[in-house]
C-alpha cells in the first residue's frame, strides 16, 4: 500500500546538494525548483511531493508530522531539540561548526555574561554545562556586530571558514559541536510508512557512502 | 487586562464545545462499554493525590509533567495527577489486594505542565485499562489486543501498532558495563537512531568488539515481523534476557496478527518509551494524520513495590482528544422535535413519551418559533384532530 511521502526541503546552496541525494532515491522534482516560486512540488513518483521551506522551519513541519521526511542542518536541529524525530543519515554536506566567538585578544570576563545568538536554547545548554551564568540575547543575524558594539561579551555562531569573523576583528574560541545536514524523519511517520521511508533512507545512505 | 483577554485560557488548555464534546463523548463511552465487555472493572481515581503516591516509581518524566499545589490540611505537596496508571496500580496493591488478575479501566482528564508531543493538549482526556497480576505473555497479548478492538471501536481503519521490548536494551546495556552517565548518553543517541553517531560513540565507549557490533545493530532492528528473526541471529552470543524478550515479541505477533489481521504490525528494537519504569513489552499506536502515538502501553511489574505489594502489570491509555478528528463523525441522528410553549398539559405528557422513546424535544418558551430556539430541529408538534401530532417542519 503506499501512501502519500511528504518531503521538506530548504531552498538555495542546499537544495543544490541535496537533490543528486534524492535522485539516487528515485526521487527528482517534476519541474526546477529554483526557477518556481511555488512551495509544494510534484515529483517523478505519484506518491512522494516537496515541499520549500526555510532551513529552521524544517525539524517543526516533520516533528508535527506535516511533512514525513526532511532534510535539517545539525544546528536547527539541536536547537529544536530532536524529539519526535529520528536523525538516520549524516548527510555529510553543509558541514561548518557551531563555536563561540569574541573580540580578538579581548579576554570575557569572568562572572555573568552576556551572550548574543540565534541558536538560544544551545546557547544556554553549553553554558550551562560549563557551570557559567550566561545573559542569552536573541539575535537574528550580524552576530559578529554584537561583541563589537558591546552589546554581549560572546557569540555562538556556525563558523565555516572564519574569514566573517576575522573581518570583523573576533576570533574562534570554543567548538561546541560539529554541523552537517541530516536526513530526518519522523517518529509516527517511520512507524506507519515504515516500507517506503527506509527505501528511501537505505538509498541516501548509500548515495553518501554509507 | 483588557475585557478581550481576560476570556482568554491558558496555552494548551481548551473548551470542548457542543459539536466536539458530543464526538469525545460518544468515544468515551465506546470505549468503557468494550472495556467492561472484556471484563474490566470501572474505577474512578481523585483528579489529586499527595505527589508521594502520585509520583513514585513512574520516573522523572512524569514529575516534569504534574502540576503541584501545598495542601493546606497537611502542608504535603498535592499532584493534580498527570497519568492515571499511578493511581490504578495504587488501587490495586491497597485497595483492592486482590490475589488473582486484577482488570481495572478509567476515563478521566489528566493535567499535564506541557504538552507531552507539539501538537498535545495540556488537559488530554485519556481512556485506559490495565492488568494486574498476570506475569505471562497472554497477559500482554490480552491488553493488547484490547488496544486494537479499542480502536476500531473507535472508528479508526487502519491499525498501526508499534512494539518493542525495553529488556533487549537494558540488558546490553548491562553488558556493556556503561556507566549511568554513559547509558543516558547512548539512549538519547538511540532515540535519534543516528547512525554515524551511534558507531563513532560506540567506538569509543565500548570496549567488546561483539557487544559493539550487538549495539551498533541495534536502531536498524526495526521493520515487520522479518526484523525478528534478523535479531535473533545478529543478537544471538546476547545474553538470555534478550532471547525471551524476542520471543516474548514472537508470541506475540503471532496472535495478534492472526487475531487482527488487517493490522499493520511494527517492531523496533530501539523503541524506549517509557524506559524509566517499564520492565517488558511497550507498544503504542499511531493513525495517519497525527504525528505523534494516539495509545500508549507497556508493561511496568515493578511500579506495585512501592506500595509493599509487588504485581505483574501491563496496561494502556487512549488519548481521546487525539483520536477525534481522526475519526469520520458519527452518522448524524434524526434531528430534535420543537414543541411550542402552550398551557394545556396534554402536550407536557406528549413531550415525555417522546423522550422516553428516545426523541429529543426542545420546548420553547413564550413567544417563541422554532426558529428562535437554536436547536437543529426537523420536526415540530402540532395539536390536529384533538392530540399532539409530529410534523416535519
Amino acid at each position: 500500500m503506499s501512501h502519500m511521502l511528504t518531503i521538506a526541503l530548504t531552498k538555495g546552496r542546499i537544495l543544490k546538494e541535496t537533490l543528486p541525494l534524492l535522485a539516487s532515491a528515485g526521487i527528482e522534482p517534476a519541474e526546477d525548483i529554483s526557477k518556481s516560486r511555488k512551495l509544494i512540488f510534484a515529483t517523478n513518483q505519484e506518491h512522494v511531493r516537496l515541499l520549500i521551506l526555510r532551513g529552521s522551519d524544517v525539524p517543526t513541519y516533520v516533528k508535527f508530522g506535516s511533512a514525513d521526511m526532511g532534510i535539517a542542518g545539525k544546528d536547527t536541529l539541536m536547537e529544536s531539540g530532536s524529539e519526535g524525530l529520528y536523525e538516520p543519515v549524516d548527510l555529510g554536506i553543509a558541514r561548518c561548526q557551531l563555536m563561540t566567538a569574541a573580540v580578538k585578544g579581548v579576554k570575557t570576563p569572568d562572572g555573568r555574561i552576556k551572550v548574543a545568538t540565534k541558536y538560544v536554547n544551545v546557547a544556554k545548554q553549553y553554558y550551562a554545562a560549563q557551570g557559567r551564568q550566561a545573559d542569552i540575547i536573541k539575535l537574528y543575524g550580524a552576530m559578529e556586530l554584537a561583541p563589537i558594539m558591546d552589546l554581549a561579551d560572546e557569540i555562538v555562531d556556525i563558523v565555516d571558514t572564519g574569514n566573517t569573523l576575522r573581518a570583523n576583528g573576533l576570533e574562534p574560541r570554543e567548538h561546541i559541536a560539529d554541523i552537517s545536514s541530516r536526513l530526518i524523519v519522523n517518529k509516527a511517520s517511520m512507524k506507519m510508512k515504515h516500507d517506503q521511508i527506509q527505501q528511501v533512507i537505505d538509498a541516501v545512505q548509500q548515495a553518501v557512502g554509507g | 487586562m483588557t475585557y478581550a483577554d481576560r476570556w482568554l485560557l491558558p496555552d494548551g488548555v481548551e473548551d470542548i464545545l457542543p459539536e466536539k464534546a458530543v464526538r469525545i463523548e460518544s468515544l468515551r463511552r465506546r470505549l468503557l462499554d468494550l472495556y467492561s465487555r472484556w471484563g474490566y472493572e470501572l474505577v474512578i481515581p481523585p483528579l489529586i493525590e499527595y505527589t508521594d503516591s502520585l509520583l513514585i516509581g513512574l520516573g522523572r518524566d512524569i514529575d516534569l509533567m504534574t502540576f503541584k499545589v501545598t495542601d493546606q490540611l497537611s502542608g504535603r505537596t498535592l499532584g493534580i495527577r498527570a497519568d492515571i496508571t499511578p493511581q490504578t496500580a495504587r488501587i490495586d496493591a491497597h485497595s483492592l489486594k486482590r490475589s488473582g488478575p486484577a482488570r481495572l479501566c478509567y476515563a478521566g482528564h489528566v493535567l499535564h505542565t506541557r504538552p507531552k508531543s507539539p501538537l498535545g493538549t495540556r488537559s488530554p482526556i485519556q481512556a485506559g485499562v490495565e492488568l494486574y497480576g498476570e506475569a505471562s505473555v497472554n497477559g500482554d497479548i490480552e491488553v493488547i489486543s484490547l488496544l486494537l478492538a479499542s480502536l476500531q471501536a473507535c472508528g479508526l481503519e487502519q491499525l498501526n501498532i508499534d512494539l518493542g521490548h525495553v529488556e533487549i536494551y537494558r540488558t546490553l546495556a548491562a553488558e556493556a558495563q556503561l556507566d549511568k552517565g554513559q547509558e543516558r548518553a547512548f539512549f538519547d543517541l538511540l532515540q535519534t537512531k543516528a547512525t554515524s553517531d551511534i558507531n563513532t560513540w560506540v567506538d569509543k565507549n565500548v570496549g567488546s568488539a561483539e557487544i559493539a557490533a550487538m549495539l551498533k545493530a541495534l536502531p536498524t532492528l526495526a521493520g515487520s515481523r522479518q526484523i525478528l528473526s534478523e535479531a535473533r541471529q545478529i543478537l544471538a552470543k546476547a545474553p538470555a534476557a534478550v532471547q525471551e524478550a524476542l520471543d516474548t515479541l514472537d508470541a506475540i505477533a503471532a496472535v495478534v496478527s492472526e487475531r487482527f489481521p488487517q493490522s499493520n504490525l511494527y517492531f523496533d528494537l530501539s523503541e524506549l518509551r517509557g524506559y524509566n519504569y517499564h520492565t517488558g513489552v511497550v507498544f503504542a499506536a499511531f493513525a495517519p494524520g497525527y504525528g505523534a502515538s494516539i495509545a500508549n502501553g507497556g508493561r511496568y511489574d515493578h511500579v506495585g513495590e512501592v506500595f509493599g505489594n509487588a504485581r505483574p502489570a501491563t496496561g494502556f491509555n487512549v488519548d481521546i482528544t487525539a483520536i477525534d478528528g481522526l475519526v469520520k463523525a458519527p452518522a448524524a441522528s434524526s434531528g430534535a422535535i420543537f414543541a411550542p410553549a402552550t398551557d394545556d398539559g396534554a402536550q407536557w405528557d406528549t413531550v415525555n413519551r417522546l423522550r422516553a422513546e428516545g426523541e429529543v424535544v426542545v420546548c420553547g418558551f413564550e413567544g417563541q418559533s422554532v426558529a428562535d430556539v437554536n436547536a437543529d430541529c426537523d420536526r415540530q408538534l402540532v395539536f390536529e384532530a384533538g392530540e399532539y401530532r409530529v410534523r416535519s417542519l
